[in-house]
């Protein structure tokens, strides 16, 4: 571990917590419908597609539309992908996508996940890539923003089950949020050397005489929305590896950032709504210190390196012209210290870019990634779902230890009764369950061996990271996972499904309960949901609820790994 | 109701509880208990497992065995828990029913003629039959007496031996089957068809045969039941990765693991946590209509007390005699005692003890009652006294008597115009004494009658606001003298010159405010109140309307027990929420015990992660079984006496609470496997 290192953490935590609240207060004003500097655009939106802006849902419609919507936009996406060889900006002359890549793919985006079992750049045609994808990267952005404040509107007020309007929620996130966001960042990369073309691909005559083809296309626009998005589906397979997704230290640094950005400053936001901004502190402080352990844990054994390979003489010592530790699997330009907190964003927030390869991370430095999933993506989380996942925890632990102060347990004012828990253990439940059923098929079918690079404890981390990748709706690959085959590509695919639907109706039906429940009154005797005290709780609950689960398939996994290489043995 | 102090581990009760842990093993009965049900699967999954060992004469017999054993035992140790809690309102329900002896009732042909009966057996009497009871009978029915005025025994459902004055009409009507008529004699109307009577009630709820699930607990098994599911999905799933890990894990252990993960410990007592939390009321002499209202009272916000009986003594007592100019404080000290010596008031009292200090003890008995003419008090006059031959002595409020001195010619000084005003101002009640003899009136001075707050209010309500609980004092004072109280008993608010309809008001108020609010009361007037109330505490002395309105008896009819209700119910949240974190941060140390054991044989290296360095891989997984079993028996005192707790603020309360039980909970297996671990290893068990 450098000095340099620890600046460059500290200085993007500094700026996390500079801007959360601009942009909180700003997104409020975007949800309340009182920023409208962009009405007209957005009532000609209303007017096409016949919506009534003044509309207040119940639960139950606006968690219809939120489905409609998706299930609509992904079945599109499917007809798409599989016609794409007739449609047109195809200058590589690409063919239609499989059957059940397009269906993983198609629910993958949709999901906000973007786990990508193929290579963009030779599989996906500018048109695909621009009109489809990145249309997911917007939208499923935008509606997981929607459900995080249906469900702050929820909590916040008495309105007999009303959560606001799905519709508008999903417009005004887009065109106020992530439009003009994007659009700036977008700029930004096309500076600093992302490309932005619609040119046939290169061939190129390498230093060594060989000849290379380099891909082209729209970059830029994609990888905006992308990090923002918290969707993370790279323009090229090496995603932001690839120098012409992430050319300089400052489109790293601002990619970077751009993950965890709205996630932080969205809990600003739903303190702002629920009239208690000291709890949204409370839970941004959470968030950040289970964040920061990971980046600090990851740092020490990534820095630390690989005893094996200094038992072989190599120089893992870091100095001024050795970045030491492990090195494998990272671009020499980023180095460790960059690596490790892209790692820990892209995996606390469901993003799932990358600038590194996680697979060759020492099994500590790797199992920080998979963990982070593993907690349920609400560590800052994805946009909007990692907020509304971390206030199921905090109901969860409000209802575990608000029994000690003698009293029925009660959320902001809501009392939480046995209607919200079945709720929000549905929620809890659907995680593991997904994540554990898949995993344990997969490893003792023939077809999942299959897919296998590794053997071993390797393997089994391998098979449990996707899953977890894709129920958690992050979409990173631990890589050495052969994921295209019709095996992997239908139960990954169902996985981002029922990772984010299956869970997200219990968490709206949430929001209708408590919007249904009149607000009891603060006092002395409420349990305490601002102080440190808290904060401690909370971590505590999401730690022990994450690794009680996780233990036993982790300890078979990563930590087995981890002790065999103090004994000398790899996989 | 004669409340039997029994040790905890009483043998009786030890011995029935023993009988029905085992009659409560029908699934039908575990079933209600998701968390146990599992456990006992679990246990028939184990025996069958070591039965076809048997057969087959393979496997590892005696570990297998000893698995079982302690699995069987978890389930029967929270059987037992239950059997325990519901023992003793058992013992109890027994003891009530021998005193419920079948009477005879002579049942009248007309309310009218109270000569004319017929004698029909108790149990025959229907609602709206009219009974006589004579001295000595017991009352055949719960009913409303519409006849008499009679002293009754009611220690058969109170415990308390002093008699009770029953009367027709107003708040002392309504009378209890099973208690004795010790004078005169009432006619009563049965109110309560045979089997719906208050004392059948009572004893439905002290048995607890009727128990329904509190919403609280309802949720927290919704809560044990999914953490139960995901440890399920966990353990099932364990056992492929297992396989792909090279070697599949035996059924019993994974059973052990499963029943170590999941909430056991909770899971195993919470019935009996809240069937103690009843069981505490009826030792506070508070019978509990509903589960629902101890837990209510727990989340109280707002506390209604009626100032006379809760805060104040009930009564005012003289504490000072302001004399008029010109007369001595002897003289009206001398004056005022004359005039209270046949006014049997406790106010009346007061004022003849007050006037002791000033020496008059010994008063020459012809001046104290020959020819000593009573003035009674009347509402119109508002003043009352004696006429002692020519002397006349008159006591009462300040406009009464100085109208009454002005009529005899007299008038009020300006003194003791402003010593009134004072002593109102004070929160006092001034009583202005005057005397006549052979001419004009004259006024004497001004009584000093006080409302006297209990000792030691005010620290309560020190407590039930650091506990974030406002209380409200409601009283028929004026204004000024309810501020003046409330400022020296140091409640919240206050509520003055409260009619009914008022207080109702301020129910609502406070309920529309999103507050939970709790008051006593035992008027009919106060029914509708009571109802509208979040826990309504009735006294038992109250009418029969109020005893329907509340959800709460006071057998002891002492309304200042609202606070101990409040205490009691936030004692039952907090048990329940304090073992529920102690069982879940207990899986920590478990887990820590058995993954390395289970997979120690593939992967030696997971020898590591064996930090409390248990003997063998059998020793770590039984002593965490057997942990697991004995911390349900080690816990049973304190799921049935309640967590200790004072009263404090959320925060306080919390703090303190996760020190013991979430760290504690972490902590104390380490220590428990550990130990059991030696002994084990000691006694070559494994």
């Amino acid at each position: 571990m450098t000095a340099n290192g620890w600046l460059q953490i500290l200085f993007y935590s500094a700026l996390l917590l500079a801007l959360t609240k601009p942009l909180g207060v700003y997104m409020v004003r975007v949800y309340d419908g009182s920023m409208r500097w962009l009405a007209p655009l957005e009532r000609v939106v209303y007017r096409l597609c016949g919506i009534d802006p003044e509309e207040d849902q119940h639960w139950t419609r606006y968690a219809g539309g939120l489905l409609l919507f998706s299930v609509v936009s992904m079945l599109m996406t499917y007809v798409a992908l599989r016609l794409q060889a007739h449609l047109p900006l195809n200058p590589a002359g690409l063919p239609a996508v499989p059957d059940r890549q397009a269906f993983e793919t198609a629910a993958s985006f949709t999901t906000n996940t973007n786990w990508q079992s193929y290579s963009g750049e030779v599989t996906m045609s500018y048109l695909s890539q621009m009109m489809q994808l990145a249309f997911h990267n917007f939208t499923s952005a935008a509606s997981g923003m929607a459900a995080a404040v249906a469900l702050a509107r929820g909590i916040a007020r008495r309105s007999g089950g009303r959560l606001g309007n799905f519709w508008t929620d999903l417009v005004r996130g887009t065109l106020y949020i992530l439009l003009p966001l994007s659009f700036v960042l977008a700029l930004v990369l096309v500076q600093q050397g992302v490309i932005q073309n619609f040119a046939k691909y290169v061939t190129v005559t390498t230093v060594e005489g060989a000849k290379q083809v380099l891909a082209m296309g729209p970059a830029a626009s994609q990888i905006a929305i992308k990090q923002l998005g918290t969707n993370g589906g790279g323009f090229f397979n090496a995603n932001s590896a690839h120098p012409f997704e992430n050319a300089t230290a400052i489109s790293n640094f601002l990619e970077m950032f751009a993950i965890l950005m709205i996630p932080a400053a969205l809990v600003y936001t739903f303190g702002d709504i629920v009239k208690n901004r000291k709890h949204g502190w409370a839970l941004w402080t959470a968030m950040f210190v289970v964040f920061f352990g990971g980046v600090a844990t990851s740092y020490w054994a990534e820095a630390r390196g690989n005893p094996i390979h200094a038992g072989r003489g190599v120089d893992i010592v870091a100095s001024a012209d050795n970045p030491g530790g492990n090195m494998e699997g990272k671009e020499v330009r980023f180095g460790i210290a960059n690596s490790v907190l892209w790692a820990t964003a892209t995996t606390d927030a469901s993003n799932g870019s990358v600038n590194s390869m996680h697979d060759s991370f020492t099994p500590i430095g790797g199992i920080v990634p998979l963990v982070n999933i593993q907690l349920g993506e609400e560590i800052f989380g994805g946009v909007g779902s990692g907020l509304y996942g971390m206030i199921m925890m905090a109901v969860l632990t409000v209802f575990i230890a608000g029994l000690m102060v003698g009293r029925t347990p009660e959320y902001l004012g809501k009392k939480i009764q046995s209607r919200e828990m079945r709720m929000v253990m549905l929620y809890v439940l659907i995680f593991p369950a997904v994540i554990l059923t898949f995993t344990a098929l997969s490893v003792v079918l023939p077809a999942g061996l299959a897919g296998r690079n590794n053997a071993g404890p390797h393997g089994l981390t391998e098979i449990l990271y996707a899953f977890t990748s894709v129920a958690g709706n992050n979409g990173s690959a631990f890589a050495g996972l052969t994921g295209t085959t019709y095996y992997y590509n239908t139960l990954l695919g169902l996985g981002t499904l029922l990772g984010r639907f299956a869970m997200l109706v219990p968490m709206l039906a949430l929001g209708g309960f408590l919007a249904e429940r009149k607000t009891v009154a603060e006092s002395a005797g409420t349990f305490p949901v601002t102080t440190p005290l808290f904060v401690i709780l909370l971590i505590s609950v999401i730690l022990i609820v994450g690794a009680l689960t996780f233990f036993p398939a982790l300890a078979l996994g990563p930590l087995v790994e981890h002790l065999l290489m103090g004994a000398g043995k790899l996989f | 109701m004669a409340i039997l102090k029994r040790p905890l581990f009483d043998p009786p009760i030890v011995r029935r509880a023993t009988r029905d842990a085992f009659a409560k093993l029908d699934p039908r009965h575990m079933v209600r208990n998701p968390v146990m049900f599992v456990v006992l699967i679990g246990s028939v999954l184990t025996t069958l497992v070591l039965v076809r060992d048997l057969i087959q004469g393979r496997g590892d017999i005696g570990f297998t065995l000893q698995i079982a054993l302690w699995l069987w035992f978890t389930v029967l140790f929270a059987n037992f828990a239950e059997a325990m809690a519901e023992g003793r309102g058992k013992a109890q329900a027994e003891s009530l029913r021998r005193s419920r002896t079948l009477t005879t009732a002579k049942r009248l042909k007309s309310p009218a003629d109270r000569t004319l009966f017929e004698a029909v057996p108790a149990d025959q009497l229907r609602k709206g039959d009219v009974v006589l009871v004579t001295p000595g009978e017991l009352i055949p029915g719960d009913g409303e007496v519409i006849e008499g005025v009679a002293s009754v025994d009611e220690s058969a459902v109170t415990g308390e031996s002093a008699p009770v004055i029953r009367e027709s009409g107003g708040d002392r009507s309504a009378v209890t089957g099973g208690t004795k008529v010790l004078s005169d004699y009432l006619v009563i109307r049965i109110t309560a068809n045979p089997g719906e009577t208050f004392l059948d009630r009572m004893i439905g709820l002290v048995e607890g045969a009727k128990r329904q699930k509190t919403p609280n607990e309802i949720a927290l098994i919704i809560l044990l039941s999914g953490l139960t599911i995901v440890f399920l999905f966990a353990v099932v799933t364990l056992q492929p990765f297992a396989i792909y890990s090279g070697g599949a894990v035996p059924v019993p252990i994974l059973v052990a693991l499963l029943v170590c993960l999941i909430p056991t410990t909770i899971g195993g007592l919470l019935s009996a946590i809240g069937i103690a939390g009843m069981d505490r009321m009826i030792q506070h002499n508070v019978i509990a209509m509903s589960g629902r209202a101890v837990e209510a009272a727990g989340d109280v916000n707002t506390l209604l007390l009626d100032k006379t009986g809760t805060i104040t003594l009930g009564n005012r007592q003289a504490v000072e005699f302001v004399p008029a100019p010109g007369v001595t404080r002897e003289h009206l000290a001398d004056r005022a005692q004359l005039a209270s010596l046949p006014d049997e008031t406790p106010e009346g009292r007061s004022i003849v003890v007050l006037a002791k200090q000033f020496g008059l003890r010994g008063r020459p008995l012809a001046e104290g009652s020959h020819g000593m003419e009573l003035v009674p008090f009347s509402a119109t006059t508002r003043m009352s006294g004696v006429n002692v031959g020519a002397l006349q002595l008159r006591k009462g409020a300040s406009e009464a008597v100085g109208r009454w001195v002005r009529e005899q010619g007299g008038d009020t000084p300006s003194a003791v115009t402003s010593a009134v005003e004072r002593i109102a101002r004070e929160g006092g009640t001034p009583l202005v004494v005057a005397e006549r003899e052979n001419g004009g009136a004259k006024v004497l001075g001004v009584i000093y009658l006080k409302d006297v707050v209990k000792g030691g209010m005010k620290e309560r309500f020190e407590q039930l606001r650091a506990m974030g609980i406002r209380t409200v004092m409601i009283t028929g004072d004026n204004q000024l003298t309810a501020a003046a109280i409330a400022a020296e008993a140091g409640v919240d608010d206050f509520l003055a010159e409260a009619t009914p309809e008022d207080k109702m008001a301020l129910i609502k108020r406070e309920q529309g405010g999103g507050r939970l609010v709790a008051m006593t009361g035992d008027g009919t007037n106060d029914a509708p109140a009571l109802a509208q109330a979040d826990v309504a505490v009735a006294m038992h002395t109250g009418t029969q309307a109020a005893k329907e309105a509340g959800n709460l008896i006071d057998l002891d009819s002492n309304p200042t027990k609202l606070i101990e209700v409040v205490e009691i119910g936030k004692q039952l949240l907090i048990t329940r929420g304090s073992l529920t974190t102690f069982s879940i941060a207990n899986d920590v140390a478990k887990y820590f015990a058995i993954i390395p054991a289970m997979f120690v044989a593939t992967y030696p290296a997971l020898q590591a992660l064996n930090i409390m360095r248990l003997h063998s891989a059998q020793s770590a997984i039984l002593a965490s079984v057997i942990f697991n079993a004995l911390i349900i028996i080690a816990l049973i005192p304190l799921a049935l006496r309640g967590v200790r707790w004072r009263p404090a603020s959320a925060a306080a309360i919390l703090r303190r609470n996760l020190w013991i039980y979430g760290v504690g909970g972490i902590l104390i297996p380490f220590a428990g496997i550990k130990a059991i671990d030696l002994l084990l290893t000691l006694l070559r068990l494994v």
